[in-house]
This record gives structure tokens, sequence and C-alpha cells, in this order.
């Protein structure tokens, strides 16, 4: 019953801390809880799918049809975080002021926020699909099934719990530093996707394998449970590659650029907000 | 010069085939656990491991000392590519099926 507490409880952790950063990051922001509700709702639905499937994408692309599916899910949650912090970069002031119970009005209505459900929906499949065929395949075992199923659910609950404990500590920090740290929570997490979207293309054979550039696997090993926390928070690899390391300095780079850009576009605030 | 132009042709087959037999090792799961539970490859060498899971459920191919990961549904096959390896022994496991699914590379 441990064990399967222990695997779901890994699987669904990832999911949680992506769309617990998330709701922090969006504290404010009108109708956000439908957009993650309704994108974790769909990530529960398309792990169900993928779970159905998992044979066929398997097979699909000569055998690696799920390398390339999992470096597609990731790189699709890459540019969904890419684009809220840039989102963010925008819209932060208002937000703040709007939190402090200004009367900022953020134009409601007009925010089609689709990019928190597509991250926090992949986040949930990704990671859900793998918790369906566990269960499943624990439940179609035989004997110990009902323990191994409470196990799974005891896991569930443990990582919902931890993310609730997460969400209530973030929003702990004062509404001026909040976006600052959910931004760059947000930034490390979407460069840990990208470089671990590259370890499946090479583990695909797609891209060329390269030496590790080195090997922090005795100092923190990534099996640990703070080198697990830290891969999915800030994408910790111990023994990253030139590929992957590029591609997490790239993902940096690129949604910086986005940030500054956008921040500098004309003020979307609006004219009661400046007067506060 | 016909001769040369056919033994260099040998040896390009030869060793051609010599890398194929090399790269690609096989491993099979049934009733979750794998056969062979120790798998000898190459050292230094990019490896193809072709597992087939024979069972009706699914599982997760994890390597514990080594980078990979991968579902393999139920009654069907899947390849990763691993290595290349020092000398050694490396661990992996079903992670679905912890307790009996082991087995290890031996790199030599």
């Amino acid at each position: 019953m441990l064990s399967a507490a222990v695997i779901v409880f890994r699987e669904v952790l990832e999911a949680a801390l992506i769309v617990t950063i998330l709701l922090a990051a969006t504290a404010g922001v009108p109708g956000r809880s439908r957009w993650i509700g309704g994108g974790i709702l769909a990530g529960v639905a398309g792990a169900g799918i993928v779970a159905a499937f998992a044979g066929n994408i398997a097979s699909a692309l000569d055998g690696v049809g799920q390398e390339v599916f999992n470096a597609a899910v990731l790189l699709i949650a890459v540019g969904m975080l890419a684009w809220h912090n840039i989102w963010m970069s925008q819209h932060a002031r208002e937000l703040v002021a709007h939190l402090r119970n200004v009367s900022a009005r953020i134009s409601q209505g007009s925010l089609p926020l689709y990019f928190l459900a597509v991250a926090s929906g992949t986040a949930v499949m990704r990671e859900g699909a793998e918790v369906v065929l566990f269960l499943y395949s624990v439940a179609a075992g035989g004997s110990s099934a009902t323990a191994m199923f409470s196990g799974g659910l005891v896991g569930i609950l443990a990582g919902v719990v931890t993310g609730a404990l997460l969400y209530k500590g973030l929003l702990k920090i004062p509404v001026s530093h909040l976006f600052q740290v959910t931004g760059w929570l947000i930034l490390l997490l979407a460069a840990g996707l990208a470089a671990s979207s590259m370890g499946y293309l090479i583990q695909a054979g797609i891209l060329p394998w390269m030496p590790p550039l080195w090997d922090t696997s005795a100092v923190l090993p990534e099996k640990s449970a703070v080198g697990q926390l830290l891969h999915i928070l800030v994408g910790y690899q111990e023994q990253p590659n030139l590929i992957q390391v590029g591609a997490y300095i790239s993902t940096l780079v690129v949604i910086l650029a986005g940030m500054k850009w956008a921040s500098r576009q004309p003020d979307v605030v609006t004219p009661a907000t400046r007067e506060a | 010069m016909k001769k040369w132009v056919a033994t260099v042709m040998m040896v390009v087959g030869v060793s051609g085939l010599a890398l194929a037999d090399q790269a690609s090792v096989e491993i099979t799961i049934k009733n979750h656990q794998f056969s062979p539970a120790e798998v000898k490859i190459p050292a230094n060498t990019r490896v193809k491991l072709i597992v087939s899971n024979e069972d009706a459920t699914a599982e997760e191919f994890e390597g514990e000392d080594f980078k990979a990961e991968k579902v393999i549904a139920g009654n069907s096959k899947a390849t990763i590519m691993v290595g290349p390896f020092k000398p050694g022994r490396y661990e992996f496991v079903g992670e679905f099926h912890e307790d009996t699914a082991k087995g290890e590379l031996v790199v030599e």
C-alpha cells in the first residue's frame, strides 16, 4: 500500500505543484478559477484517454510515439507558461492594486485565459495518465488490489494537500512581491520542462546523444526527495547535456525577453488605478 | 583493385553487421518479471532496448542508476535508447511492480 501511495504521490505532486503555482500566480485575476478548474477537469479526462490509447501512442512513429507525445505536451506547457508570464508582466500592476482593494478595474470579460486552462490541463494529463495506468494495472492484478488502490488514493490526497499547503504559503508573500516570486517560479518551471522535453527526444533517438556536461549525482541524487522536488520546480537534473542546458537557457532568455517587451507596451492600467 | 574494393566492402559489411548486432537487446516482461533479469550490453555504445510486455497490463520501465523512463502498455513492445555506459552494473525496475520487476544492465 505504501509503495502505491509513493508512486501515485510522485506523479500527482508534479501536477499539483504546477497548478498551485498557477493559482497563486493569478491571485485576483477574475475567472481564473474557472479556467484552471476547467483545465484540471479536461486534464483528468485527457489522462483517461491517453491511458486508454497508451499502446497506440507508444507504437506510433516506430515505437517512439510516447516520447514524442510527451515532448510535445511538455513543449505546449512551456509555451503556455511563457504566455502566462508575458501576460502577467502587462497586468501585474493592476492585479496588485486590485488585491489591495483599491478600486482597480480589471478589464473583465476581455481576458481569454486559455493559457491557464491548457497549462494546468497538460500537467494533469501527463501525470494523470501514468496514475491511471498504474492503478488499472494493480486493479487487474487481483489479491492486493484493494490495498494498492487505497494506497493510490492516499497518494492523490497527499499530493493535493501538499499543493494546498504551498498555495497557502505562497499567498503569505506580500502582494507587492507575490507576482515577482510566482513569475520567477514559473520561469524556472518552464525552463525545466523544456529541458525535460529534450530528454524525451534524446531517449527516442530523434536528438543525438551527448555526454553529460557535469554530474552532480554524488552531491544531490535526482531520485532523492530534495532532488525530485528540485527537478519538478526548477528542472534539476544530475547529468544534463548540452542540448538540455541549451534548451533551459534559451527558454529563460526567450521568456524574459518577452516579458520585457510586454512591460514596455502601452499601459493597460485603467485611470482609476493610476490615481490610486 | 577489384579485390581491394571487395575487401573494403566486406570489412564495412561485417562491421556494420557487428554494430547492428551490438546495438539492440531484447527484454521480455512476463508475470511482472524481466527476462533476462541480467542484460549484457557492450560499454561505450548506444544500445537499443526492445522491451516486450507480455502481461495484460501496463508497466513502466525505469532506470535506477541511469536515465530511462517509459510506459509500456499491456501486450506490446517498446524501444528505449540507453547508454553509452562505462563498464559496471546498472539497475532498472518496472515501477508499477517494483517488488518483482527488477533487472540489471551488465555493461562490459
